[in-house]
């Protein structure tokens, strides 16, 4: 079988700067993948060149059979490929429903989409009870939620998570990371981007360690958790 | 005081005109962060598309009919020419560093200048626009409304309301305030950002096309040169109103307009200020109040305050 996504040897630059030098990685389908590293890894590069936002400098990216180095952004979520960004990016002065509707923007089975809204609201409550309020009023944990809410709208085969614990106080970052849990349970494809090591290699399927735009260390997130060169740069242990 | 209400009227006609031209220099500037300075040549250019398609109808033709057409004449040339822009000269330089294509701009706006000069037929001297014939509407005993003035006063709140409307409740709107507030997440969304902008600059046109018609209708003549103070009052009218916010524009646009009327008006009035006052000082008054409105309020009457982006 192959795999819903493939990278090979995949190269970003930012004109002479090359962020990232030649990243292979896959993820099968059903399968939650983690990139860690820090920053300036190379992690939230790969996946805004993965979402078209920037534009592969060599390599290649295949997505459900389909190459995607050339594909523009506004084509690619269309192909099911949701990308959830770093920092959130709600539009703050839209609502919370506006938002959700904006996830569904390319979908047009609108019994659906309202069924879906009801579905995020749901996994989130607060959203539901603040639905009409202007999303830049939300706290940070609050707009995480709301941005992966949005993001799985588009009713993605892959869902791509970009430091969805960051800034978040640690009950929210336990929140966040219960839902992820939640919805590999449910059977959705995540690549997750976190900077916070322990908790996504402890639900992920499969592990990559980034350091300066390469791949070092790969493998099952359970054995990446216990591998020692790993503890002792991300997880604080000498 | 007996002629106020004659003076609010005269103001009110102004300001409209001003906000419907604004509405194209805070639409573009609300999603791509550029002062399209070629924005009162798109509005002269809107009076010459109107001005031939009235010169292409049988004579004797109605205003009742010709002035829709003219519209539509008008804005199918000033449309034309403002996606033309965005495409050729703006487009390319995205990503520039912003005084780039402000430059392009400025320079714009002087070729559109001049290549209606150096082109357009006899347009070398001005060039005469149909009027309204027939008498004002006496509203009041002190109040005295001209057709251009009722014209302009009903069509510019039917535009405004159309485009409300358009923004907040379809889906191109969504997708546009959406471009507006975050261009790349925008994109996440499946949203084709570049035809949202050429959206952008189309409708601006369109409204700068409505305003050429009704300050022709007004004035009975059109010129090269038309654009030029009028841009540059409509563009402080937008940053006085907010600049990116559609109804500043044209909340400013009112505010500047009875503003230059008052000040026609009255300044002369005020003991020791009678070399102030009348027509003449009408442009300074406008901009002191920009000024003052700044001073006081920077993001402009109905602007957002700018906060950081995380």
């Amino acid at each position: 079988m192959t795999a819903l996504l493939e990278v090979e040897d995949l190269r970003v630059a930012y004109g002479k700067i090359e962020a990232v030098k030649g990243i292979s990685f896959s993820v099968e389908a059903g399968q939650v993948v983690t990139l860690i590293g820090t920053n300036g890894a190379g992690k939230t590069t790969t996946l805004r060149t993965l979402s078209g936002l920037l534009k592969p400098s060599g390599g290649r990216i295949t997505f459900d059979g389909k190459p995607l180095g050339n594909v523009p952004a506004h084509k690619i979520v269309a192909l099911g490929l949701a990308h959830s960004p770093e920092g959130r990016h709600i539009f703050p002065r839209l609502t919370i429903a506006e938002n959700l509707q904006l996830g569904a923007f390319l979908r047009t089975d609108k019994a659906g989409i309202e069924k879906d809204i009801q579905r995020a609201y749901d996994l989130f409550p607060i959203l539901g009870e603040r639905r009409k309020q202007a999303a830049g009023t939300l706290s940070g944990g609050e707009q995480q939620m709301l941005a992966m809410g949005r993001a799985l709208m588009s009713q993605p085969k892959l869902l791509m998570l970009d430091e969805p614990s960051m800034g978040l106080s640690p009950i929210m970052m336990q929140k966040i990371m219960e839902t992820i849990v939640e919805l590999k349970a449910a059977g959705t494809t995540i690549l997750l981007v976190e900077q916070n090591a322990q908790a996504a290699l402890s639900l992920a399927d499969q592990g990559h360690v980034m350091e300066v735009g390469k791949i070092v260390l790969s493998g099952p997130g359970s054995d990446l958790l216990h591998d020692e060169s790993v503890r002792k740069a991300y997880l604080g242990e000498d | 005081m007996h002629e106020l209400p004659q003076q609010l009227a005269n103001g009110l006609a102004l300001g409209a005109l001003y906000g419907l031209i604004a509405i194209g220099y805070t639409m573009v500037y609300g999603i791509v962060q550029l002062i399209n300075f070629a924005h009162g040549e798109i509005f002269m250019i809107g009076g010459f598309g109107a001005l031939t398609t009235y010169l292409m109808l049988p004579s004797g033709t109605t205003l009742l009919v010709a002035i829709p057409l003219m519209i539509i004449g008008g804005a199918i040339a000033s449309v034309t020419v403002a996606t033309a822009a965005e495409r050729f000269a703006y487009r390319p330089l995205r990503g520039a560093p912003r005084l780039a294509p402000l430059i392009t701009a400025i320079g714009l706006s002087i070729v559109l200048q001049q290549l209606v000069w150096g082109f357009y037929p006899d347009a070398k001297k001005p060039l005469s626009f149909p009027e309204f014939g027939g008498d004002s509407f006496h509203l009041l005993d002190n109040l005295y409304l001209q057709r251009a003035d009722a014209f302009i006063l009903v069509l510019a709140p039917l535009c405004m309301l159309a485009l409300g409307m358009f923004v907040s409740k379809s889906r191109s709107g969504r997708a546009m305030q959406a471009t507006a507030q975050d261009p790349d997440t925008a994109k996440l969304m499946g949203i084709n950002t570049n035809r949202i902008i050429v959206m952008a600059f189309a409708i601006g046109a369109a409204f700068a096309a409505v305003a050429a018609v009704a300050y022709g209708l007004d004035k009975g003549q059109i010129g090269w040169e038309m654009g030029f103070l009028l841009g540059l009052k409509a563009f402080t009218a937008a940053v006085l109103g907010g600049i990116g916010n559609i109804y500043g524009a044209m909340v400013g646009g009112v505010v500047l307009g009875l503003a230059e009327a008052l000040s026609i008006a009255y300044i002369e009035e005020i003991p020791g200020m009678q070399q102030l006052g009348g027509g003449a000082w009408a442009n300074v008054w406008a901009f002191v109040l920009l000024i003052v409105v700044l001073l006081v309020r920077p993001q402009g009457l109905l602007g957002e305050r700018v906060t950081d982006r995380a």
